[in-house]
């Protein structure tokens, strides 16, 4: 069978524009993809940590004195949509996702470059929309999880225009991950094998069959509430005989999922920085390949364990607490992997190192928490309490961004050919550490002693403790700076990097940095260990030789 | 399944010349497409959890109606069951190099589609009760139209291929039928969600 295309016909990503200019055009290189939604994640983070910034201030004092309350309610529900759909899951997902996966499946884009753009292309107006309906109609007020009533009877306009941009951005989400998945699964280069793929591949598989199974569910939810707004259908509506727990069950099939879309990408992330900087195999590649596909599984029905104060029957408390109990159980073999994987390696704590290292900190208290709130009584004492927003910041930002600033001073080598500066990264590291768990970790003790979450106005025997709080705000707002000034100045002024300045045996390191337009200048190397440290880099046939060999080699 | 690529199938993804054409090949865009059906497909399936659970808790109120006829709907399930082999037909006419005969099944596959579509219509206007009546009627006319959406992309669709399989410069042949293999997958998926969506909706 012939495929090949007449060579008349334009093709491919080198006739797009070059230069800077091309992150501002609809480029089909997968890299320049995975960069424009890295620098448009960031660009989106600001504006979520700016609100975050507004209402942290707001909590300095008991009472409603910044800004009223109304607009208290916009500004969280921006800061929370923001946070997860333009933010966490754009760029753990399309970021990394777009960079790294053709480098790790030995293709020179991937399968689908135009829907790729598409996806991308979706983001920005997406984004603008959600943020200009603060500026035209007012923004939405229910929160990011939108619970109707309060979503139908709260001002309509920016309410819809919430909908609207959460389904340009679950479309954006549902392209992406038909891409990863034919990708990975359809254009491996031949002579690779599913298990010798870096562990971020089946971290992206895994993230992108959840995608597949639970936005489009999001999607439908949207557009009936939706017609409930605008005309006045009445799925949702108690006073129409609607039913709000059925949103609810439909919205959470979608967002527990969710939180594994946030970090399942980055539990792989995690596996490729490890073994780097510890020059170790990364420990027990095949249950952690398990171990991802069993959370999938678990991860897909444990919905109902957010809303066992929704009135679920015992039954169901039951069924979805136990379910959610034994999510802990792949995670835990995770988490000893990767300790393993450290474990009488040659550490080398730099910034990349330090922010995964605290990850896994993080996570494991986040998760901790997390098993408990799975535990009913637990759950119905702190439930929409600030112990519940303790929780999830331990997971999204002691997890997830963590890893995002982890992934950065790890792969910025491989974007731009310049190292970053290390004083400077430490300094980051170490104002993002404390600010964060200044911030979230007494937001525990607040929820334990009973503040609600999503309040402008609290009890003012809880002051201090919000204070110290927004103290913490402060410090990760600060530790922003030298992470901007490093960013942009070593691009300029950064030590050259080299090809692989760590050493490393995963592919990307194997073309030049920043890497040619279709990732390598001949052949694509065939990797088949990824993992094969112990044996210096030029004594490695990374052709020929079998991934048990290489284990052995040099140990 | 298996994940692994035989020898022919990578070579003929990969090519000889090792080039980044591999994009193209009609295997991976099929699979794609299937890989889109199954998200489309959930938003389906969100959709009936939500009518089903509506009739098992959600009592009708006081003197609302909500009855369906069977006659039309099984008059629809038999055009959009037959639309399905016509549309067989049409591919398989191309597989033989009868690019004609495969454009008069491609017809007729998409004048059946719009008898459905019409036939629905036709239900519509004879329904007693409209879209915000109560929640089965606006779950019913939410299913229905969404489904019958995607009858209107599908026979969209059709069109096209039909007008991309005319002699004699046809982009859509025997040797390249990617444009008709989507088009019919995406069809009979479209005849299946209502197979489904009869027996839920209509026969329950
Ligand atoms: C920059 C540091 C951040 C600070 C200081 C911060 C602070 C806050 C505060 C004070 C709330 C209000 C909690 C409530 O009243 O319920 C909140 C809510 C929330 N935050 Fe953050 N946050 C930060 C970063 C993030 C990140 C990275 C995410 C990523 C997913 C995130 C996701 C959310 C969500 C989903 C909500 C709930 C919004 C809602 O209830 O509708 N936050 N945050
Ligand atoms: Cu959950």
């Amino acid at each position: 069978m012939t495929i090949a295309v007449p060579s008349s016909q334009p093709q491919g990503p080198s006739l797009q524009p070059v230069g800077w200019l091309r992150y501002l055009s609809f480029s089909l290189d997968h890299k320049v993809i995975g960069l424009q939604y890295l620098v448009a994640g960031f660009l989106f983070y600001f504006v979520g940590g700016a609100l975050a910034g507004v209402i942290r201030t707001e909590l300095i004092s008991p009472m409603a004195d910044l800004v009223p309350r109304d607009t208290y309610n916009e500004v969280l529900t921006l800061h929370g949509t923001i946070m997860i759909f333009l933010w966490i899951v754009p760029v753990v997902n399309g970021a990394f996702g777009n960079y790294l996966i053709p480098f790790y499946v030995g293709a020179r884009d991937m399968a689908f470059p135009r829907l790729n753009a598409v996806a991308f292309w979706l983001i920005p107006p997406g984004g603008l929309l959600l943020i200009s309906s603060y500026f035209l109609t007012g923004a939405a007020q229910s929160g990011w999880t939108a619970y109707p009533p309060l979503s139908i009877t709260t001002p309509a306009a920016g309410q819809v225009l919430w909908i609207v941009s959460v389904l340009l951005l679950g479309g954006s989400s549902i392209f992406g991950a038909i891409n990863f998945i034919a990708t990975i699964l359809k254009l491996r280069r031949p002579g690779l094998g599913m298990m010798q793929l870096p562990m971020y591949c089946w971290a992206m598989l895994g993230t992108s069959l959840l995608v597949l199974l639970s936005t489009p569910v999001l999607a439908g939810t949207l557009i009936m509430l939706s017609f409930d707004i605008v005309a006045h259908t009445g799925f949702f509506n108690p006073g129409e005989g609607g039913n709000v727990v059925v949103y609810q069950h439909l919205f959470w099939f979608y967002s527990h999922p969710a939180v594994y879309i946030m970090v399942l990408p980055v539990f792989g992330l995690v596996s490729e920085i490890l073994p780097v900087h510890s020059r170790k195999p990364l420990f027990g590649y095949s249950t952690m390949v398990y171990s991802i596909m069993a959370i999938v599984f678990l991860g897909l029905i444990v919905w109902a364990h957010h809303m066992f104060t929704s009135g679920t029957p015992p039954w169901m408390r039951l069924f979805f607490t136990i379910a959610t109990a034994f999510i802990a159980v792949p995670t835990g073999i995770k988490f000893f992997n990767w300790l393993a994987t450290l474990w009488g390696g040659k550490i080398a704590l730099n910034s990349a190192m330090l922010f995964s290292c605290a990850f896994i900190v993080h996570f494991v208290f986040g998760g901790i928490t997390g098993v408990a709130l799975a535990q009913v009584p637990f759950d119905v004492h702190v439930h929409d309490t600030y112990f519940v927003v303790g929780h999830f910041h331990y997971i999204v930002y002691g997890g997830s961004v963590f890893v995002i600033f982890s992934a950065i001073y790890h792969w910025y080598p491989k974007f731009t050919g310049r190292l970053l500066n290390e004083p400077l990264g430490r300094l980051h590291f170490l104002l993002t550490f404390l600010g964060f768990n200044l911030c979230f970790a007494p937001q525990h003790w607040l929820g334990l002693n009973g503040m609600p979450r999503r309040v402008a106005e609290y009890d003012p025997q809880f002051t201090l403790v919000n204070q110290l709080s927004s103290v913490g705000a402060l410090l990760m707002a600060l530790s922003t700076l030298p992470f901007l000034w490093n960013v942009i100045a070593s691009l300029w002024q950064g030590a050259r990097a080299g090809d692989n300045p760590w050493n490393a045996r995963t592919p990307e390191w194997l073309t030049s940095s920043p890497p040619p337009v279709e990732n390598w200048h001949g052949e694509a190397p065939l990797v088949l260990e990824p993992y094969g440290y112990g044996v210096p880099i030029d004594q490695l046939d990374l052709s020929t030789a079998s991934g048990r060999d290489l284990w052995s080699g040099g140990r | 399944m298996t994940l692994t690529l035989s020898d022919s199938e990578s070579q003929a993804l990969h090519g000889g010349s090792g080039e980044a054409e591999a994009h193209g090949h009609p295997d991976v865009r099929l699979f794609g497409l299937a890989a889109f059906l199954v998200a489309d497909a959930m938003t389906f399936a969100g959709f009936f959890a939500a009518y089903l659970t509506f009739r098992a808790v959600n009592p009708l109120p006081e003197g609302a109606t909500y009855e369906l006829e069977l006659a039309l709907p099984t008059i629809n399930t038999v055009l959009l069951l037959v639309s399905s082999a016509t549309f067989h037909r049409a591919n398989a006419a191309l597989r033989q190099g009868r690019s004609e005969l495969c454009r008069t099944w491609l017809a007729v596959t998409a004048g059946l589609g719009l008898a459905f579509l019409v036939s629905q219509m036709v239900e519509y206007f004879s329904l007693p009760f409209g879209l915000t009546d109560n929640l089965l009627a606006s779950t019913f006319y939410l299913l229905t139209g969404f489904h019958g959406l995607h009858v209107t992309l599908g026979a969209i669709m059709i069109l096209i291929v039909w007008w991309q399989v005319r002699q004699p410069a046809g982009r859509v042949d025997a040797s390249n039928p990617f444009a008709i293999e989507a088009a019919e997958l995406y069809w009979h998926f479209v005849d299946g969600i209502w197979v489904v969506l009869f027996l839920i909706l209509y026969l329950l």
